[in-house]
């Protein structure tokens, strides 16, 4: 249960892309065809699913305050958490390397069309975001971070897959020259965010929340969405 | 025949100028035009877009004038001057002049804002392109006065309809390029920038405001309490109207939204009419059964106890989620909007199956937004295009497996 309800949170409450605007430059990048987005969208969910696990164990055994008191007493004390940025962007880059020869090997087709960008995913705020607030949400298990990686995943994959079908839809359209290429797409973007602000506020508080403090979780909650609603606008403007 | 004259004599001179497109659009709008529709998502057809937005027009005419009586009947219910409806549909409690007067003083308004503002707009943006003005606000502007509630103040509904037809429907170029059904944008719109004036118990019936200011600041009435039967259902509370008042529409809610016989009714002409899909309206009431059903038989299981601030909307019979709320209305008149739903016959069942079946999840488990159709609609007209690619490259799979077969 718990699994299911950090997935489902993770793809769509919690989405990378609409609820805290991360990956963007590549998410703006590669969207114009839907078959480029599904193969950057699917070599983004495999590099989450592998670092953000990789990560947990790096955060778990040697960077949390306390992490180094399996090799001994004395080390109990020492807290390594400055040196997590690094620790966290060394793997992942090491992964992407893994994945841009594995892509190279067996589809020499898509690895032309995602150029640059697959490297490039090394550098992507949405993996590094990932690790992140698995730090900061302190995930308790190695089984919870995977199905946190693989959820968020999935989420930057469905935006992009999303954006990339309505850009193709729309590349008919008279949009006005000034809003052409990326103008439309930041707009569109807001708009998907709309649409998935549907999840916003949705699983606060369950059965465990006393009845009383229904009406404190609701009123948060719709102060979350006018800061989410707040962001929107900014990325409009 | 003057004024006939007059305007064609005005779109004579005009012709080539900068002010063509408006003389144009007043010309057509009285008069009816030799030409047919020049562009948007449409074939070569006897109708052209006027004609269609019309039907759609006409269809939701019915509910518009139940929503003057509805209006004016819940003002009067709730101050006490008049009884509850007893016989049916045709109760004289209802159809009273006194209730239309009411509801028609406050509902008209908003018709002329949405359409003033709205029409102001595209005249202004086809003033600026260059090309005609084009026909697809008729039906938004009809929309918008129907999904809001009644007290909805003027100016916010204005700033609405500006964001709603220049961001959502506009800068992509204008009608049938839209991705985003214009009307739920501006609905939307409403929804997180003033949520006071979108939810709650207070806004669905028409002066309940003014009361609750006048009562703080000492006057001596009762509070009137107008909770939209989801909002009910939300809080756990035992539901207060009759299956039949929810199917008639004699309940607090939006404007448009309450009849739901009325509703079947302009779903049954645009169906006829061949304007709206049978094929969305369809799957998205067994999307809404289906996941109705899940609900209940979660409860039944006995997995959600009393406790849970889910088990009110939870254990509600299934079939009673088609009536009550904006679901009816957002089937019928949002979903089936041919601009951004999917296009494929095949995507349209999936579409409408996922509009029902999140329309009902978002209902239940957001205790913050008790109205899901909305944001399901607009969720899905996100995924609309993503639905047509795959079904369309389906079909380009199957028929070159066809040809492949034919050549060996």
């Amino acid at each position: 249960m718990e699994h299911i309800e950090l997935f489902f949170k993770s793809i769509f409450i919690d989405n990378m892309v609409f609820a805290t605007f991360l990956g963007m430059c590549s998410y703006l990048a590669v969207s114009k065809k839907v078959s480029t987005a599904v193969g950057l969208g699917a070599a983004v969910i495999f590099v989450l699913a592998i670092t953000v696990p990789l990560n947990w164990l790096l955060d778990q055994y040697l960077l949390q305050p306390g992490a180094l008191s399996w090799l001994g007493e004395e080390y109990a004390s020492y807290d390594l958490s400055f040196l997590s940025f690094i620790m966290f962007i060394a793997t992942i880059a090491t992964m992407v390397q893994l994945v841009e020869i594995v892509v190279e090997k067996f589809s020499p087709s898509s690895y032309n069309s995602l150029g640059i960008f697959l490297p490039l995913i090394a550098v992507n705020c949405a993996i590094l975001g990932g690790s992140l607030f698995m730090q900061s949400r302190e995930i308790p298990t190695l089984g919870l971070a995977t199905t946190y990686g693989i959820g968020s995943g999935i989420g930057w994959f469905l935006a992009i897959l999303a954006i990339a079908a309505i850009r193709e839809k729309i590349r008919y359209s008279n949009v006005p020259p000034a809003l052409r290429g990326l103008g439309i797409t930041f707009i569109i973007t807001g708009l998907m965010a709309i649409g998935f602000m549907s999840f916003g506020g949705m699983l606060t508080g369950g059965d465990e929340e006393a009845p009383k403090e229904e009406k404190t979780a609701k009123v948060d909650s719709k102060k979350d969405n006018k800061e989410v609603l707040a962001n929107n606008i900014k990325v409009n403007e | 025949m003057g004024l006939k004259n007059n305007l064609h004599n005005l779109k004579q001179k005009y012709k080539g100028t900068k002010m063509a497109p408006a003389f144009n659009a007043i010309h057509t709008f009285l008069y009816l035009p030799d030409e047919t529709t020049h562009n948007g998502t449409h074939i070569k057809a006897a109708d052209d877009l006027k004609r269609t937005m019309n039907t759609v027009i006409m269809a939701m005419v019915p509910c518009l004038l139940f929503g003057m009586f509805n209006a004016g009947y819940q003002h009067n219910l709730q101050v006490g001057e008049i009884q509850a409806v007893t016989s049916g549909f045709f109760s004289p409690e209802f159809w009273t002049l006194d209730n239309f007067m009411i509801g028609f003083w406050k509902i008209i308004p908003l018709v002329i804002v949405s359409y003033g503002v709205g029409l102001a707009i595209e005249f202004i943006f086809a003033v600026i392109k260059g090309h005609e003005v084009e026909e697809g606000y008729l039906v938004t502007g009809m929309l918008v006065p129907l999904i809001v509630p009644v007290d909805i103040p003027l100016w916010m509904l204005a700033v609405a309809v500006i964001f709603g037809v220049v961001i959502g429907k506009e800068v992509f170029g204008g009608t049938g390029m839209n991705i985003l059904n214009p009307a739920l944008t501006i609905r939307a719109f409403l929804f997180f920038a003033y949520p006071t004036w979108m939810s709650g118990d207070k806004v669905w019936v028409e002066g309940a405001v003014e009361r609750t200011k006048e009562i703080a600041a000492g006057a001596n009435l009762d509070a009137i309490s107008g909770e939209t039967i989801l909002g009910t259902l939300a809080q756990g509370k035992e539901m207060t109207h009759s299956v039949a008042d929810m199917f008639l529409g004699f309940i607090p809610g939006s404007v448009g939204e309450t009849s739901t016989l009325l509703i079947i009714l302009g779903g049954l002409f645009l169906v006829f009419s061949k304007i709206g899909s049978w094929r969305i309206m369809l799957s998205s009431c067994v999307g809404a059964l289906v996941m109705g059903l899940i609900f209940n038989g979660v409860v039944s299981s006995g997995w959600i106890t009393e406790t849970s601030k889910f088990y009110g909307l939870m254990s509600t019979e299934f079939w009673h989620h088609l009536l009550i709320g904006g679901f009816a209305f957002g089937t019928v008149f949002m979903a089936t909007d041919p601009v951004t739903a999917s296009q494929t016959t095949k995507g349209k069942w999936i579409y409408g199956f996922l509009v029902g079946f999140i329309s009902i999840m978002i209902r239940v488990f957001n205790p913050a937004y008790p109205e899901g159709v909305m944001l399901a609609i607009l969720l899905m007209n996100v995924f609309a295009p993503t639905i047509d690619h795959y079904v369309v490259q389906g079909n380009v799979k199957k028929r070159m497996k066809r040809l492949k077969a034919k050549v060996a």
